[in-house]
């Protein structure tokens, strides 16, 4: 995985609640059995109309947000599907970091897997950068170490997240290293299991 | 000692290790099928790591399966791309000694239908698949999450999930309803009452009356449900009508097995004093037949009802949501929900393709079909049964015929139009009345207006040809 330590980049406002992922990366791009160039299904129905042309209203298509690095969305961005696709595809977008009052719980977490980092912060925080990336001006730093977003006004904004994650992010550790490495603690749970649920033992 | 949640039991039950924020939680079943899974088999295959536990992993071919033809296999599947899933299915499970029902063997079907069908899914458990609708299983008092892809390969590795503890949530449903109103109805009532993310960073336990009154296949509804209101699992505590479903399957515990099973399975309870961080109540007797007029499953309405008006709503961003979403599906403030002309119906998907759910629908038909009336003339319905198995035990008991004489297609089992992934999908500004689980704009096709509703209330507007009182027709 990419670490993610901090990017300076241009923010793109997408002011809907509840985008699901079945916005951001549609059906018909998961009959893949790669991780990569998803890209190209990314917000599809948002960027394209049934002739597969650009609309040229949508967000990421306009020339000032199409190089965005951030997203900054509507409450409970992500709902829906698990679909891993999703980040997969923001971050083939380019898309590494995403702003929203409040993420739904499994994309939350598929983002962590993958270094896209999301921010939660209050309603009045996202509105001022929502209003700010529509602006001239709209690149924001967004610092994991610090925990801040910085607006383009320079104003900043602290945001929280939890500490082993944050350590994993930064790093770009590998979560199943990691946890092999307790190994012996998983042996030791499974013997003592098949004990407990031997009809559950069916090797 | 502290008094417990069922949820704090089972995860308690599954601690592998703890560290800083995150716990490794044991993972008794892992559920696999051909779309979330590539990627998570080739990570292992490129980083030399085998399969922990492949007899703790079942597979399924389900979301992009044809529900015609099943019988040719996975080589004549028409789409290149999904042949390519599956036949990729196909190479790792055998390569890593996992079992599999292939597209075509009368135990497959939809994952979460085959679990419990199958007897892998039991109390106390911990349940995981890349899928969000896992939190069905949750019907038996299993934790039963969906999960990335990233997290599949986590959990083929090591047979355990990284997770930091979720938050207790008590929907309690007391009550009777009324004639007409079942489970489908309880959770588009709490998703209404909560919200698409009311439920977030939570577990929910469902308990009350009316929830011990439901059959598992109406349990197995109501929290596949739960993933729509925000939350990753919902829970009912077993009892009598749990242990009575699971006895005799194939994975089912036998002989002396059987009542040690039982006896555990009964430790997986909340305990009376146990607190939960947030409680809500529901009245079954005050919850009408329900559908959603909208494009958010918490946008939902009694069948009685008129559309509501977007400048109704709380907030600038709702009123725009609202807004938009009328647009997208052709509706008008203020118009009864009745007058919505359907052209599909979709009776299927994890949510609703059990066989209750089949006999709930026929009986509906069969009533309108004694009185001379058929699917209207210009509506095109299927059904679609959720495995191999349901399908068989619906054609034993006729239902198909009933189905089929009324004017309903009746199909071969697997995900079908809950999410258009197979060549089972709504054509732009097609309107459907389905008995699946989400109304996203796209889901079931792009441009595709999706209502849900409960599977007698789709049979019932097959028969109308529009959005209809399905007390009218018991």
């Amino acid at each position: 995985m990419k670490p993610f330590t901090r990017i300076d980049a241009k923010a793109a406002p997408l002011a809907l609640s509840n985008i699901d992922t079945d916005q951001i990366i549609p059906k018909q791009f998961l009959k893949t059995v790669d991780r990569i160039g998803l890209s190209k299904g990314l917000f599809y129905d948002f960027r394209f109309d049934e002739a597969g042309t650009e609309k040229p209203d949508f967000v990421l298509n306009q020339p000032a947000y199409k190089d965005a690095g951030v997203l900054i969305a509507g409450d409970n961005f992500g709902c829906g599907s698990s679909r891993e696709h999703a980040p997969w595809a923001l971050l083939d977008f380019g898309i590494s970091c995403v702003i929203s009052t409040s993420f739904a719980d499994i994309f939350y977490n598929n983002c962590f897997q993958n270094g896209l980092l999301p921010v939660v912060l209050p309603a009045e925080a996202v509105e001022d950068l929502m209003a700010q990336a529509r602006g001239g001006n709209h690149v924001i730093s967004v610092d994991l170490a610090a925990q801040t977003v910085t607006a383009p006004d320079g104003r900043i904004y602290g945001f929280e997240i939890d500490p082993s994650r944050k350590h994993k992010m930064l790093n770009g550790l590998d979560a199943i290293g990691e946890t092999l490495q307790k190994a012996p603690d998983i042996d030791v749970y499974e013997s003592a299991r098949a004990l407990d649920t031997p009809w559950l033992e069916r090797a | 000692m502290a008094a417990k949640t069922l949820y704090d039991k089972i995860w308690d039950a599954h601690l592998v290790a703890e560290g800083d924020g995150e716990t490794i939680l044991y993972i008794d079943l892992h559920l696999i099928h051909e779309v979330t899974t590539p990627q998570a088999f080739a990570g292992l295959r490129a980083a030399g790591r085998p399969v922990r536990r492949p007899d703790r992993t079942l597979a399924v071919a389900d979301h992009n399966v044809p529900t015609e033809g099943q019988a040719l296999g996975a080589a004549a599947v028409a789409d290149e791309e999904a042949r390519l899933q599956l036949l990729t299915l196909e190479r790792n499970v055998a390569e890593n000694g996992i079992e599999y029902f292939p597209m075509g063997d009368l135990r497959n079907g939809i994952v979460h239908v085959v679990g419990p069908e199958q007897g892998r899914t039991q109390p106390g458990m911990t349940i995981v698949c890349g899928d969000s609708h896992t939190s069905t299983h949750g019907a038996f008092g299993a934790l039963a999450q969906g999960i990335g892809t990233s997290e599949v390969e986590h959990v083929l590795a090591t047979q355990t999930l990284r997770q930091a503890k979720s938050k207790n949530m008590r929907v309690t449903i007391d009550g009777t309803p009324a004639p007409g109103v079942g489970a489908k109805d309880y959770a588009l009532a709490v998703i209404g009452a909560i919200g698409t993310a009311g439920g977030t960073g939570h577990v929910i336990e469902y308990a009350g009356e009316a929830i011990r009154a439901l059959s598992m296949e109406g349990r197995m509804t109501l929290c596949n449900l739960t993933i729509e209101a925000g939350a990753r699992a919902g829970l009912v505590a077993p009892d009598e009508t749990t242990f009575d479903y699971i006895r005799g399957r194939p994975a089912a515990p036998k002989g002396a097995a059987w009542d040690m099973a039982v006896a555990h399975w009964k430790s997986f309870f909340t305990d009376a004093d146990a607190v939960f961080d947030r409680e809500v109540v529901l009245d079954a007797a005050q919850i009408a037949p329900l559908v959603t007029w909208g494009t958010s499953p918490e946008d939902v309405m009694p069948i009685d009802g008129r559309v509501p008006d977007p400048t109704s709503f709380a907030t600038p961003d709702k009123r725009a949501s609202a807004e938009r979403a009328l647009d997208y599906m052709g509706l008008v403030a203020g118009q009864p929900i009745t007058e919505a002309r359907i052209d599909r119906v979709f009776i299927g998907s994890c949510t609703n393709s059990r066989i209750e759910d089949l006999r709930a629908a026929a009986a509906v038909v069969q009533k309108a079909f004694l009185e001379g009336r058929l699917v209207a003339p210009h509506v095109r319905a299927m059904v679609v049964p959720g495995s191999g198995l349901v399908k068989e035990q619906a054609e034993s008991e006729g239902l198909d015929a009933i189905f089929k004489a009324a004017g309903f297609d009746w199909r071969e089992p697997g995900c079908s139009m809950c999410l258009g992934m197979n060549p089972d999908r709504l054509a732009p500004g097609e309107r459907c009345a389905s008995t699946s689980n989400r109304n996203f704009e796209g889901r079931q096709g792009r441009g595709g207006r999706t209502h849900l509703l409960s599977p007698a209330m789709a049979a019932a507007a097959a028969i109308a040809g529009h959005l209809t009182d399905v007390r009218d027709f018991i």
